[in-house]
């Protein structure tokens, strides 16, 4: 439980500076550091056990079915990360407390390191690869937030996107990585995983497994070539690197290799990735390092530099190369957190970070002089400080690596070039800054920061020289708990000791002290050789790239979808056609073993009309009005057919509906254009003719070979049961209230959706209202025909009565709810059009929207009402009723329910037409005006 | 027989596919009216076509129509038209809001009144 603490508290702390925002900020800065030196106490307590060999762990099931747990250990290589992590962050919220000005919130920069705390401190802990990752995507985005601080500089906008972009992209890698190690073992918990290294190791997917989470650590850690986005993050406050780019961040890539290496390492493949990568890193990072003017620009490379260093020490496929990895990560933090502390103090007294403007700065500071150049020492690797101690084993090491064969010299003579580069480019930091002149042209005048400022650096500059003094004192438990971690067994003997008597590391030592002074002295040599080259800009050409990026992306987005429903129409009819085409194509013959139905005159002349119809709506488009008629032409033939072959209700439905939409499309034709101008082109008119046909031709094929095919229909079932079960005869209606329900339930809504979408489609429209016709010839003055409207008023009754007994005998006659309420729509509306919607209105006061909303309720209700019951939702039950004239009925639910989708249709129904209808009174006064 | 229907049916579906493909919203509709007509014929056809059946009435005889196409195409003829008026209505609000009637992502082009 107090492991979770560990993670907790630094969380917990986020909203400790929030919530103390307008407090001074010396107290605001106490206050943030209390949960995380909790956490470090806690961490602390448990080193004893760490030390004794044990590992504590917490367990907390959290989304086992994926194998997600909330796991945690503490490992020797937690540990190690834990300290560091927490040790340096409350020395960097002491330092940003006198680093920041007065304009920046100090609050908000603490909330965003606690969180990136917690981030850092769940990957090292986490004892899930699930967890880790989730942690480590978390590092990625409060990254973001801390690189971009100053929101408002577009450096730091462009540095924190790039920085997010990269590390982002290798964790999606990572977890690919993760994903497919699961797949190998089965599990994501660390021990699991740990058991099966041999299983992962000569799985055929292990190349797969090491480049992924390669990316994800290569990326993180900025080793070549993802080493650009490091640099930019340098636009971040200067605590925040220091922070980032010593204990953190970047040290997170390597930690994954410590991690991952008793899983992952041992084979050439590793070495060969890892430590050419290393080792490339380790002399770009160099080289630039001296080349830089600024000063934090210097940092960034030489942070580069030696990660890429610590990189090729895992990839060596050591056992003491890890232990000198793992020293040297410790090393490196410190070192570099107080350089990084000290160039912002020079950056804060002197207000420029450029070296050719720095000089001389041991007159103004001498105090801060002393400590940068202590912590420069122990980056070049001078004896007695604590880099020398691991850049001794790293020398050591890379005299061993044999893997290269007789090229194997050149690892050692690599080793020493990056030894003497950095050599030089310590010196730079402290000759060309603190000596070397006076300052030119200083926007202020420098002096000693204040006291506290220094402290710090003070702090971890004494680390150094004790570990570089006392290291097996000081450092030795910590590094042998670590690298019992990463070694996965027992860890080599070896001594941390300062004088191993005259040696090839001590020589390369040496021969990387002369050389880095000699480098240093002939530097500017060097400078104008790095001129002739063009200085690209990274940033530039990451923001080249990605917008490239988002144009192809754009481009093709384009092309798909560019406003035209014709080319979507297009690719949907292209796809369709594509894989019915191919069903059919594997279909050996189109006729199948049914004999062809012989056909009478009739049918073929229903077919011929229809044909001719359906020919005419599309050859007599443009004359709109035509069209219609064609069309409905075509409706009634479909009615027709359904009539001829057996099916009753649906040739009611479809007569039905076909007066109602052909309504709809005249009185909205009243208001589109009467005519389509001709606008496509021959060649496009030729396409869709022959899309159209390819179209037809297969829809035919098809109808055709499942005609003359046998079907293995499950209707039996509904027309044995229909009576025992539903309780009616007409086996549509049955299927359709009761087989079915829930279907029709759904179907009726959807119906009552489209009436109030139409509704609310037709508030406040603005419309195009012809004056007359399209000849020319104005609206005839006579509204509502005399005939008509005493016709269709005496029409609504016996139509009222009509579909009062269709709907009734419904269930066990061709008849329903459907048809019974369009036949009750359809009277409504012929009176509409017999006496205008004024007067219709005034006589049938009642809004539609509530009656089709009552429908939907009433058929659920009538579902939910068998809840009551006990029976699940929709059963149905009956009973037979004997009614004078209409005769013997059931009166069953499913005839409220019938009810339900008769009223809904009514007023869906209604809803649309009438609301529709009602457009064309308000802008033309009515005859009948009186 | 079954030839004679299949061929109507893949004939009106041409024709829908065809005006469909125009690029005026009212032609649209139209086509997708004729698209809807076939494909409700097309699903009927499949418990097969009963040239001398009776209706699917339980005690009306045999051999029965296949009554599960029916009651599907019965509900898609009223779903349709439903969708037919929201997609007319849709037009008619374009061509309010838009000034257009097009379809065919030509939004600046202010229609011609009424085909004069």
């Amino acid at each position: 439980m107090t492991l979770l603490l560990i993670v907790l508290l630094p969380l917990l702390g986020a909203l400790v500076p929030l919530m103390a925002r307008n407090l001074p900020r010396g107290r605001l800065a106490w206050l943030t550091a209390v949960a995380p030196a909790i956490a470090l106490g806690i961490a602390v307590f448990h080193l004893g056990d760490v030390f004794a060999g044990q590992t504590p762990q917490f367990h907390l099931p959290w989304i086992s079915e994926l194998g997600l747990d909330l796991a945690l250990r503490f490992d020797g290589l937690s540990a190690l990360f834990v300290l560091l992590i927490l040790g340096i962050g409350l020395l960097i919220i002491l330092y940003s407390r006198y680093y920041l000005s007065g304009e920046d919130s100090l609050a908000r920069l603490y909330s965003f390191l606690m969180l990136f705390m917690t981030a850092m401190i769940g990957i090292v802990m986490a004892d899930n690869l699930l967890l880790m990752w989730v942690f480590w995507e978390l590092t990625s985005l409060t990254s973001f937030l801390l690189i971009g601080y100053w929101y408002q500089l577009s450096e730091a906008r462009k540095g924190a996107r790039m920085a997010l972009t990269v590390t982002g992209a290798g964790g999606l890698a990572l977890l690919a990585g993760i994903l497919v190690i699961g797949h190998i073992v089965g599990s994501y918990q660390f021990d699991d995983v740990l058991a099966a290294a041999d299983q992962i190791r000569s799985s055929e997917l292990y190349p797969v497994v090491l480049v992924l989470v390669l990316l994800g650590a290569f990326t993180k850690s900025a080793q070549f070539p993802f080493q650009f986005w490091l640099p930019h993050a340098m636009s971040a406050p200067t605590p925040v690197s220091a922070f980032l780019h010593s204990a953190t961040m970047v040290k997170a890539g390597v930690f994954l290799l410590a991690r991952m290496h008793p899983i992952l390492s041992g084979t050439d493949l590793w070495f060969y990735i890892v430590s050419f990568t290393g080792l490339a890193t380790l002399l770009y990072g160099a080289w630039f390092a001296l080349m830089k003017q600024d000063l934090k620009g210097v940092l960034a490379f030489s942070t580069i530099s030696h990660l890429g260093l610590i990189t090729l020490l895992f990839g060596f496929n050591s056992q003491m190369a890890a232990v000198a990895g793992l020293l040297h990560i410790i090393n490196h933090a410190t070192f570099k957190a107080s350089l990084f502390m000290a160039a912002g103090i020079v950056d804060h007294e002197c207000g420029t970070r450029d070296i050719r403007k720095l000089n001389g700065l041991y007159r103004y500071m001498p105090h801060t002089t002393i400590l940068a150049m202590v912590a420069s020492a122990s980056m070049a690797g001078v004896p007695l400080l604590n880099g020398f101690l691991s850049k001794e084993m790293f020398f050591a090491e890379s005299l061993d690596a044999q893997l290269l064969g007789g090229l194997s010299w050149l690892i050692p003579a690599l080793a020493t070039l990056g030894g003497i580069l950095s050599v030089a480019y310590s010196l730079r930091f402290i000759h060309d800054v603190f000596f070397n002149g006076e300052p030119k042209d200083l926007p202020k005048t420098p002096h000693e920061p204040p006291r506290y400022m220094k402290l710090p650096i003070e702090i971890l500059v004494l680390i150094c020289l004790l570990v570089g003094i006392l290291p097996s004192l000081v450092i030795k438990d910590l590094l042998v708990s670590a690298s019992a971690s990463v070694l996965a067994g027992p860890v080599p003997e070896f001594s941390l000791a300062i004088w191993h008597g005259f040696n090839v590391p001590l020589m390369m030592s040496g021969i990387a002290l002369a050389g880095g002074v000699g480098v240093y002295a002939l530097r500017h040599h060097l400078y104008s050789f790095q001129r002739q080259f063009r200085a690209r800009n990274a940033l530039l050409v990451f923001e080249a790239n990605i917008q490239r990026l988002v144009n192809l992306a754009e481009r093709s987005m384009d092309s798909f979808e560019n406003g035209s429903l014709q080319r979507y129409m297009l690719w949907l009819l292209l796809t369709a056609l594509l894989f019915v085409g191919i069903g059919l194509l594997a279909v050996p013959q189109l006729s199948g073993e049914f004999e062809q139905q012989p056909f009478d005159a009739m049918l073929l002349t229903g077919a011929v009309i229809t044909g001719l119809a359906g020919l005419g709506t599309a050859i007599t488009h443009r004359k709109r009005i035509v069209s219609l008629l064609m069309l409905s032409v075509v409706g009634l033939m479909t009615s027709l057919a359904f009539a001829r072959f057996a099916a009753p209700d649906l040739a009611l439905t479809q007569l039905a509906v076909e007066v109602v939409t052909m309504i709809l499309l005249m009185l909205a034709l009243f208001f589109l254009p009467q005519r389509t101008p001709k606008e496509s082109s021959a060649r496009r008119i030729m396409r869709d003719v022959l899309l159209a046909s390819a179209f037809g031709v297969v829809i035919a094929s098809l109808n055709f070979a499942i005609l003359t095919r046998p079907v293995e229909s499950i209707s039996d079932f509904f027309m044995a049961n229909a009576v025992s079960g539903g309780g009616g005869h007409n086996v549509v209606n049955v299927i359709l209230v009761d087989f079915r329900g829930f279907d029709t339930l759904g179907e009726i809504t959807v119906l009552g959706i489209a009436g109030l979408a139409i509704f609310k489609l037709l508030n406040r429209l603005r419309l195009f209202m012809p004056s007359s016709d399209l000849d020319g010839r104005s609206w005839s003055p006579d509204r509502h025909p005399m005939i008509l409207a005493t016709v269709s008023q005496t029409l609504l009754p016996l139509a009222l009565l009509v579909s009062v007994y269709i709907f009734l005998r419904g269930h066990n006659e061709p008849g329903g709810g459907f048809i019974a309420g369009l036949v009750t729509a359809v009277a409504i509306i012929l009176l509409y059009i017999a006496r205008g919607v004024d007067w219709t209105q005034r006589w049938l006061r009642f809004p539609y929207q509530p009656v089709a909303a009552a429908g939907v309720l009433i058929a659920g209700l009538t579902g939910a009402g068998s809840w009551m019951f006990g029976y699940p939702f929709l059963t149905s039950s009956f009973g037979h009723f004997t009614i004078p004239v209409i005769g013997e009925i059931e009166l069953a639910t499913a005839l409220l329910f019938d009810l339900g989708v008769y009223l809904t249709v009514v007023g869906a129904t209604l809803m649309i037409l009438a609301n529709l209808g009602k457009l064309t009174t308000p802008h033309r006064p009515t005859k009948e005006k009186s | 027989m079954e030839a004679l229907y299949a061929t109507t049916t893949g004939l009106l579906a041409a024709c829908g596919v065809y005006l469909t493909l125009r690029g005026r919203t009212f032609p649209v509709v139209v086509g997708l009216t004729l698209l809807s007509y076939s494909v409700n014929l097309f699903l009927f056809s499949m418990g097969g076509l009963a040239m001398h059946g009776n209706p699917a009435v339980v005690g009306a005889g045999t051999p029965a129509a296949d009554p599960l196409p029916q009651a599907l195409v019965l509900t898609a003829i009223v779903i349709g038209f439903a969708m037919t008026a929201f997609v007319v209505i849709l037009a008619m609000r374009a061509r309010g809001d838009l000034g257009s009637d097009h379809v065919n992502g030509n939004r600046l082009d202010v229609s011609r009144e009424d085909g004069k």
